[in-house]
């Protein structure tokens, strides 16, 4: 396939006034039936259709999204991506993903503008600093990089940081991902939606299931509004929503709860800090975008929300934590801020499998950190979808594994979703 | 977010701790149900709407209160000492919303 955008394109589509550019993606009607169907247009449900009909051959899919293209959680987070985890499983799955990302703007055509700018994890206490040398050898341990940085170097990296022994939280050191970094999300989105597209599926927008047609225990299709329609296989991939979802299914319980993440961006500022940083002592990440605003979150809200809107009391405890690392912002005034319903799992980890109803595949659990599994998550789901089985990177991240004792909790934090 | 407290009045929610989904069920201690337990520790309702939930005054009273609560809009319909006739109410309202 030739390439659509390149540097030809782009300047023959210039002398011709940019008039005869195609749309990204079509906006076709639904068919009256499909061999999957993809419920959920976001990074994850795209992704999963690009790599369906790249991978598998299987171009006869339909994504369903209730609103417009990318208006979900793809849209609403902070950029971040990294593979930093502790735990096999995790490290595994997202070291896949970034191996994606550094191919991704090739691999789709499309600039998602992935920055490999490198995450650090500051240290406030020795014992915290004992931890990220452990995580950090676990890393190295799978083949992932990671590295130990001193406080000097630390004040050589981010010149703005207070590394003062009188800072609130002093910083006695950091754990540095180099290969980790930011990409341009709504890029992430339209390059998967444009991807799937050429190759056929039909992406159809303003599409809200309504609820699920059944042969007994069978999932055979949807109705929608904008009618029925029938695919031998349905996907959910609806993040946030999952619990909605899954009950027109008639899945009453799911070990996820629905919280609000609220993400932040300042005014546009000169350089400031090339890198994403992370505080130890509460939560708190930080990067600067190409247009200069500092984008930054901390902790979801605490409580169950289906509301894309969040409280006073986090931004509260976000900009403090922000000011305990950098007093030199307190004068930045913030531009915008948001939030994005995060489907938190019972520990902390995906779920990405068949089932749990004959005919149906599920994808969810993200917590707040879907965005930088969004290649890594369409893949492996693509391929359980087309194979009616895991791949060795998914296959730890069951539905049942709950039930089974069998939870991967990075964080230690046990069934708490709000913690993790 | 306000809560009145029943006992300390319209509260700003900071001052509440979350302690999840109310609807649970805990089995008897001794009990060895293992379905029963899993499903207390792992399975939530999560609902888009009137939620059934439990919080602490935690900077006031200290009392655990049972709150309905709908997720869409944030509005809090209800709350009620845990403990005590106020109960009941808050359990029909949220049986009655859902």
């Amino acid at each position: 396939m030739m390439a659509e955008y390149s540097a030809f394109s782009l300047l023959a589509n210039a002398l011709k006034g940019n008039k005869d550019w195609k749309p990204a993606w079509r906006k076709p009607d639904p068919k009256a039936s499909y061999d999957v169907i993809i419920i959920g247009g976001g990074g994850h449900g795209l992704a999963t259709a690009y790599y369906l009909a790249k991978e598998h051959g299987i171009t006869n899919v339909a994504v369903l999204e209730k609103g417009w293209l990318g208006s979900g959680n793809v849209g609403r987070n902070t950029t971040a991506v990294r593979s930093n985890y502790l735990l096999p499983a995790n490290t595994r799955f997202y070291e896949h993903s970034m191996k994606m990302w550094e191919n991704l703007s090739h691999e789709l055509n499309y600039n998602v503008m992935f920055s490999q700018r490198g995450c650090l994890n500051l240290a406030h206490t020795p014992a915290q600093f004992d931890d990220y040398a452990r995580r950090g050898n676990a890393m190295r341990h799978l083949g992932v990089d990671a590295e130990l940085m001193t406080p000097a170097q630390i004040k050589r990296l981010i010149p703005a940081l207070d590394i003062s022994d009188s800072a609130r939280f002093p910083v006695v050191g950091g754990l540095m991902q180099r290969r980790a970094g930011t990409a341009r999300h709504d890029a992430v989105a339209w390059g998967y939606a444009r991807g799937a597209d050429r190759r056929g599926v039909d992406i159809i927008e303003n599409c809200e299931v309504t609820g699920f047609l059944r042969d007994g225990d069978r999932v055979t299709g949807v109705t929608t509004s904008r009618g029925d329609i029938r695919a031998r296989k349905v996907a959910v991939a609806v993040a946030g929503s999952t619990g909605r979802v899954m009950q027109l299914a008639g899945v009453e319980t799911m070990p996820i709860e629905s919280h609000v993440l609220q993400a932040f961006v300042t005014e546009s500022l000169k350089p400031f800090i090339d890198t994403v940083v992370t505080f130890g002592m509460g939560h708190f990440y930080m990067s600067q975008s190409d247009k200069g605003g500092l984008i930054y979150g901390g902790d979801i809200d605490g409580y169950n929300s289906y509301a894309q809107r969040g409280n006073l009391p986090i931004v509260d405890e976000v900009m403090s934590e922000m000011l305990a690392l950098f007093p030199g912002l307190a004068r930045v005034r913030m531009l915008r801020s948001w939030g994005g319903v995060c489907d938190m799992s019972m520990d902390g980890s995906p779920i990405i499998t068949t089932g749990p109803l004959p005919g149906m595949y599920l994808n969810c659990g993200w917590c707040y950190g879907g965005f930088k599994a969004t290649p890594a998550s369409g893949w492996c789901f693509a391929w359980t979808i087309a194979k009616d089985q895991p791949h060795d990177f998914n296959a730890p991240f069951t539905l049942d594994r709950f039930h089974r004792g069998l939870v991967i909790d990075d964080k230690g934090q046990g069934a708490n979703p709000r913690l993790h | 977010m306000l809560i009145t407290c029943p006992y300390c009045g319209p509260r700003d929610v900071v001052e509440f701790t979350y302690q999840g989904d109310g609807n649970r069920e805990r089995p008897d201690p001794a009990s060895q149900n293992f379905e029963a337990w899993n499903a207390y520790v792992y399975d939530r309702l999560n609902p888009a709407g009137d939620h059934n939930e439990i919080w602490q005054h935690s900077g006031g009273c200290r009392a655990h209160l049972r709150v309905v609560r709908n997720t869409l809009t944030h509005e809090i319909l209800s709350v009620a000492f845990i403990r005590g006739a106020h109960t009941s109410t808050a359990r029909r309202k949220a049986e009655d919303k859902s």
